[in-house]
């Protein structure tokens, strides 16, 4: 009960610090009413349906790429190559797009989805196999992996998948207007939201009420264990990695196939550094995800009110998250803490 | 172009001039990491440090007109956001990879939003010194023009590889991150050695920064840094903590990133992006070939809980 406290108080007084801070730096750098600013980015965040809209669409992207970073938290494993895997699944995911472009809507969409699924899937389980079997970190891994992922995206936009009428920004191939995935009936939010919200429902459904989730939970909590109990935690450590993965590698897919229409640099612009966030202030847990999601998502949905109305710079907002990913993450030493046992008085 | 009077000679040289202008935030950035983590921290932040340095940098070079009054802030700057990284690191239970991350996106936006009004004006340039004077040849002279900042980065690194190696103070560091209770044994604090290390590894990305924005590319803009701060600790692996080795390791990475640029020069158009990432290529292969299930990279610290 206690616990179950704890973990709405903390971050709540996180969010809380986070605030007086950004406003703070509002009021005194920028001479901006805070509570005017604050007042504003819920208008623009969720204010109306059209807001409501805007921060769902962001946070779409968060989602998917979080679970890169939650799945192999479950074994205790740190992965931070989302942006790598979701690059990658984005390339893959247009190459393949542009392969059978002619084929029925649906299977190009099928085809690629798969495409940037197994892409993504098989880049973080590399970084989860090399840990397993070459005892290779696989934080550091997966940080250069991300590395060599967006040069191989820059290469492959500029060279064999390259548009040569797109000529300010080197682009694949479109993978034609009929082939685009669109949006969910009567809103205007793409269908990576829904693929987002299944996906952390299904793997929250998988981690509680499967053997294989609970497997899982003890290598988490004591791989020595784990080994002596006869689990194969090779086996767990590729399916986590290459599940997270597949996720970031659908990011990229969505990206692809719902934003840009095409491959190209705007596939690499830090989803997956912000996914790795928004899993950690989720504490890894499929469901909590989704929530930090929106809220991130509609921080950023708010910027663009800000900018027109008080003159502020788009970057304002990127502060906020800032901020708060720093409170969140410092007040995790806040748990046990905050009411102390009995005894210890 | 110019390059077209000496032909493919162009593509070592430009080799050499991109390793000396490219490398030299990265010598800043991972020789401060190396003293990071040998003090048993990681800071993933320093890609957040070095943009902040380069924009405290280049808006007090712009209000002063001194340069160097720039690179001292940006140092103090740098100090700072490495301090409150290991302050935060130091709280029980908190991740200190994410907390780097948390800092490196938190400190990106802070230098975009305050650096907002210094994206048109123009700052002084540090300058730099012509080695290159001997030679008629434009490409040459243009090629050894060598910053004083690329001196003094050299100096550091042969000069915190011997305070490492010969002094008390690089003993306390080295204790404090291959062994906490060893260091606790000879009455160190291990907390506030790991405080010193991050701040003063901070300090040296902020100076890597403000060689961005003040000499090469010279400028204040939001793209200005291509994430050499994160490169950095790849860097440090490739050098495997040492910081002299962090030098050449800085050249090579240097002439990496120099190498699609001067192969596009003359006339070579495909497949040079792969280039770029032969660094983090060689460093994975490196990480591959010296780990083992059983024991962790040669030369790692011991404390350093991110990289086993």
């Amino acid at each position: 009960m206690r616990a179950a406290l704890e973990r709405i108080v903390v971050p709540t007084l996180a969010l809380l610090a986070s605030a007086v801070l950004f406003g703070l730096l509002l009021a005194f750098y920028a001479h901006v009413d805070p509570f005017e600013a604050f007042g504003l980015m819920y208008e623009g965040a969720f204010g109306s349906w059209f807001s409501w809209q805007n921060s769902l669409t962001r946070a779409a992207p968060l989602i998917l790429t979080a679970l890169c970073t939650a799945l192999p938290a479950r074994l205790g494993l740190v992965i931070i190559g989302n942006e790598g895997a979701l690059v990658l699944g984005g390339v893959s995911a247009a190459a393949a797009g542009i392969a059978v472009t002619n084929a029925p809507p649906l299977v190009v969409q099928l085809v690629m989805a798969a495409a940037g699924i197994l892409m993504g899937g098989a880049w973080i389980a590399l970084a989860g196999g090399l840990r397993q079997w070459r005892g290779v970190n696989e934080t550091i891994s997966s940080l250069l992996l991300t590395y060599i992922a967006i040069a191989l995206m820059n290469h492959f936009v500029e060279g064999p998948l390259r548009d040569p009428s797109s000529l300010n920004k080197p682009s694949s191939w479109p993978i034609g207007d009929a082939n685009m995935i669109g949006n969910i009936p009567g809103a205007d939010v793409h269908w990576g939201l829904v693929f987002g919200v299944v996906a952390c429902v299904l793997i929250y459904l998988f981690q509680r009420f499967t053997t294989w989730g609970f497997a899982m939970e003890v290598i988490g909590g004591n791989p020595k264990t784990a080994r002596m109990m006869g689990l194969d935690v090779g086996r767990y450590v590729l399916l986590a990695c290459g599940a997270g993965g597949g996720a970031a590698g659908l990011a990229g897919m969505v990206e692809v196939a719902a934003i840009q229409g095409r491959a190209n640099a705007s596939l690499a612009v830090g989803y997956g550094y912000s996914g790795i966030l928004v899993s950690f202030l989720a504490r890894h847990h499929p469901l909590a995800i989704i929530p930090v999601a929106i809220l991130l998502g509609g921080i950023g949905a708010s910027g663009g009110l800000l900018q027109r109305r008080l003159d502020l710079p788009d970057a304002a907002v990127v502060v906020f998250q800032g901020i708060i990913f720093v409170a969140i993450l410092a007040s995790e030493t806040l748990y046990g803490r905050v009411w102390k046992p009995k005894e210890a008085n | 172009m110019g390059n077209s009077g000496i032909g493919l000679w162009g593509v070592p040289l430009a080799m050499l001039a991109g390793a000396i202008r490219v490398s030299t935030p990265f010598i800043f950035v991972s020789v401060g990491e190396c003293l990071t983590e040998r003090s048993g921290r990681i800071n993933l932040g320093l890609e957040g440090t070095l943009v902040m340095g380069a924009m405290s940098a280049y808006g007090v070079a712009l209000a002063s007109g001194s340069p160097w009054l720039g690179v001292l802030v940006a140092a103090g700057v740098g100090l700072l956001l490495g301090a409150l990284h290991a302050g935060i690191c130091q709280l029980p239970r908190v991740n200190d990879i994410a907390t780097g991350i948390g800092l490196m996106l938190f400190a990106t936006g802070l230098a975009f939003f305050l650096g907002k009004p210094y994206i048109q004006p123009k700052a002084p340039n540090l300058g730099a010194i012509e080695l290159g004077w001997w030679s008629s040849i434009p490409q040459i002279r243009q090629a050894l023009q060598v910053n004083y900042l690329f001196v003094v980065g050299i100096i550091l690194a042969f000069g915190m590889a011997w305070t490492l190696r010969n002094t008390r103070w690089g003993l306390i560091v080295r204790l404090a991150g291959e062994s906490v209770d060893a260091a606790l044994a000879i009455g160190a604090s291990v907390g506030r050695v790991r405080l010193i290390a991050t701040s003063i590894g901070g300090a040296f990305a902020g100076v890597g920064g403000a060689f961005l924005s003040l000499y090469y590319p010279g400028s204040w803009n939001e793209g200005l840094s291509s994430g050499q701060g994160l490169m950095a600790v790849a860097l440090v692996i490739f050098a495997r903590w040492n910081p002299v080795r962090c030098l050449w390791a800085s050249l090579l990475f240097g002439a990496a990133g120099a190498i699609s640029p001067a192969l596009q020069s003359v006339g070579v158009t495909e497949g040079y992006y792969l280039f770029s990432a032969a660094p983090y290529v060689l460093t994975l292969a490196l990480m591959i070939a010296t780990c083992s299930p059983e024991r962790s990279l040669r030369g790692a610290p011991g404390e350093l809980g991110a990289v086993r």
